[in-house]
This record gives C-alpha cells, sequence and structure tokens, in this order.
C-alpha cells in the first residue's frame, strides 16, 4: 500500500517534472517575450506541484532520500512519466499542442484529485487546479487563434496534432499502484478523466476548425519507465547539474 | 520560433495594487486580441502580487498631449501655488492621498 502510493506520487510529481523541464528549455527561445515569460510561468506552477510531490513522496519513503533525489537522482527507467510530456520541441505551434493536450488532462485530474481520500492528494488538487484553469484557458486560446489564424498557423497546429496524438491515449492507461489505490479511493478515476477529456478537446477543436487524426495508432510505455529515444538526451541537460556537483546546495 | 516583427499591436497595461486604488499604469504588451492581452498583462506585470485587478487598453486608443504642445498644456500651472492644498493640515489616519 505506501509502495503504490509512493510510485503513484512519482507519476504525477514526474509528469509536472518533466513537462515543466520542457517548457524550461524554451525560455528566451518563445517567439516573443509576453510568450516566452508565459511559458516559463507555466513551467514554474509544474516545477512547485513537482517539488511538493516528491517531498512528500520522500517523506513516505523514510529512507533518508530527499525530494531533488526523486526528481534528479533516477535512473532513466525509473522516471514513470508519459511519452506525451518528454516529446521534443518543435515549432510554437507543437509545444501549444503539447501542452494543451496536458492542460486538459491536468484539468480533469486534478478536479477528481480534489476528492481523494489522501489528504495531501485532495490538497495537491485544489492549489493546482487554480493554476492549471489559467494554463488551460491559455492553451485553448491558443489552437483557436491556430486555427483560424492563417493558413500557415491552422497547418502548424495540425501537423503537431496528428504527430502528438498517438502519445493521448496513454493519459488514461492505469498503472499497477494506480488500480491498487483505486479501490482505497485514492487514485483518480482515468476513465472518467478521458471521458471529459475527449469532450473538452472535441469541443476546442470544433470552435478552432482543427481535426483529431484518423489514424488510431498509439504509442505507450513512458508509465512503465520504457521511454522514446528522447528521453536520454532530456536527463543528461536536467541532471547535469546534481551529476557534476552531488554535494551542491541552493 | 523566429518571427520577431509580427507581435500584434500594443496594448497599455493597468494595475490596481489594492481595493478602492487608483489603477496605476505598469507598462505595455504585445498581443494579437483582448483575451491575449490581458493574459500577458497578467503573466508579466502581476507574477509577484502585484496587482488584484487589471485593465488593457489598445495603444492606439489613447490620445496623448504632443511635445510640441507641452508647454501651452501644463506650464500655466507653475506660478499658482495657491492651487495646491499645502495649506491645511492632513488629519492623522489618512493613509491614502
Amino acid at each position: 500500500m505506501m509502495k503504490a502510493k509512493i510510485a503513484y506520487y512519482t507519476e504525477i510529481a514526474d509528469n509536472a517534472m518533466i513537462l515543466s523541464h520542457r517548457l524550461a528549455e524554451n525560455s528566451s527561445k518563445g517567439p516573443f517575450l509576453e510568450e516566452d515569460l508565459a511559458c516559463s510561468n507555466v513551467a514554474l506552477d509544474l516545477l512547485g506541484m513537482a517539488e511538493s510531490v516528491y517531498d512528500e513522496a520522500a517523506k513516505l519513503k523514510a529512507d533518508g532520500s530527499k525530494g531533488d533525489d526523486l526528481a534528479y537522482r533516477k535512473s532513466e527507467w525509473e522516471y514513470k512519466n508519459v511519452l506525451l510530456v518528454e516529446q521534443p520541441n518543435g515549432d510554437f505551434a507543437h509545444l501549444m499542442v503539447r501542452q494543451f493536450f496536458m492542460d486538459v488532462f491536468n484539468y480533469y485530474f486534478l478536479s477528481e484529485l480534489t476528492k481523494s481520500n489522501d489528504k495531501f492528494l485532495s490538497a495537491v488538487g485544489v492549489k493546482s487546479l487554480k493554476e492549471v484553469t489559467y494554463h488551460l484557458k491559455r492553451s485553448s486560446e491558443w489552437m483557436v487563434r491556430f486555427g483560424k489564424g492563417t493558413v500557415e498557423s491552422a497547418e502548424r497546429a495540425q501537423r503537431a496534432i496528428d504527430d502528438l496524438w498517438r502519445f493521448t491515449d496513454e493519459l488514461f492507461d492505469a498503472s499497477e499502484e494506480d488500480k491498487i489505490l483505486r479501490s482505497e479511493g485514492i487514485s483518480v478515476n482515468l476513465d472518467s478523466v478521458h471521458h471529459d477529456w475527449k469532450l473538452k478537446v472535441g469541443e476546442v477543436f470544433y470552435i478552432a476548425d482543427l481535426k483529431k487524426p484518423e489514424n488510431q495508432f498509439q504509442l505507450k510505455g513512458g508509465k512503465q519507465g520504457n521511454h522514446s529515444e528522447h528521453f536520454g538526451l532530456l536527463l543528461s541537460e536536467m541532471q547535469y547539474l546534481t551529476n557534476a556537483y552531488p554535494d551542491a546546495k541552493w | 520560433m523566429e518571427n520577431t516583427e509580427n507581435q500584434g499591436p500594443l496594448w497599455e497595461v493597468f494595475i490596481q495594487s489594492k481595493a478602492g486604488q487608483v489603477f496605476k499604469h505598469a507598462g505595455s504588451v504585445h498581443a494579437y486580441d483582448k483575451e491575449m492581452a490581458v493574459e500577458n498583462a497578467r503573466d508579466i506585470y502581476t507574477r509577484r502580487n502585484e496587482g488584484i485587478a487589471l485593465w488593457v487598453v489598445p495603444s492606439s486608443e489613447i490620445v496623448a498631449v504632443s511635445a510640441s504642445e507641452s508647454s501651452s498644456f501644463f506650464e500655466p500651472s507653475d506660478d499658482k501655488v495657491y492651487r495646491h492644498p499645502t495649506f491645511y493640515n492632513l488629519p492623522e489616519g489618512v493613509k491614502q492621498m
């Protein structure tokens, strides 16, 4: 039970951590200053969420490890984030489509999490939902701006959707630990999140004149620690500081 | 992410720091539409608790006094001290004037 809880916390924190890192990679490379700062703000919100969940997971572990150990001192297969969040940044439409898919997911996931029997998780839900509500508003509006903007912006957004769609089903696959906690009313019912996710994405795509791809092929594995080839590169950069200076302190 | 020219029109940002206080000009942002303007303003100017309310106004809608006119607009008030309420004592307890 405790083991399942630690694993579930890690899943949540890893998703936030890796997406935050991808957004942070975009710092100073945004299309213009305003958007650059906005993306960095979202990255910081996610990093804050990851930090609090890692810290709590470290406490539950009770083996002397710290939140930072769970965030930075792990091997590739020990990260349980979904493949979607580790996909590399492409153009701005690609980055925003990835963000939109995750924002919709986080919005419904956190809404459910507020009802968790686990007091810590329900508190995380309440706090982060406020932030994510804003993230979702922003990325939804970008979808419409792309779709109804110029021919090129619509094409780029559609290309990003066609590329990233195959990573979306994994969001709703429950891991073994997730299933164990479900019966205790601790973890979130991903089927209902999936239902809401599809409705919301469909609604925004409808307004934006964007389309779900016909191709139903899906890729999975991140939740089991089987990551895409991009992940090693991401980690080598993300873990650089802790590897080079293992005892560095803030 | 190469486009540096098409950032959209400019908007002026006004922030109210507390209820009841005046909105103060904070700066400006680029944005393509109203929603984006108010969100960009939020992300740039209120990320450290600076405000509880926000206005954005298209910069093109602001009517300004041109520099060449400024002397006829403002200098006549230079020598009229009697218009300043400096001959009164401010009651204690008045915090905001």
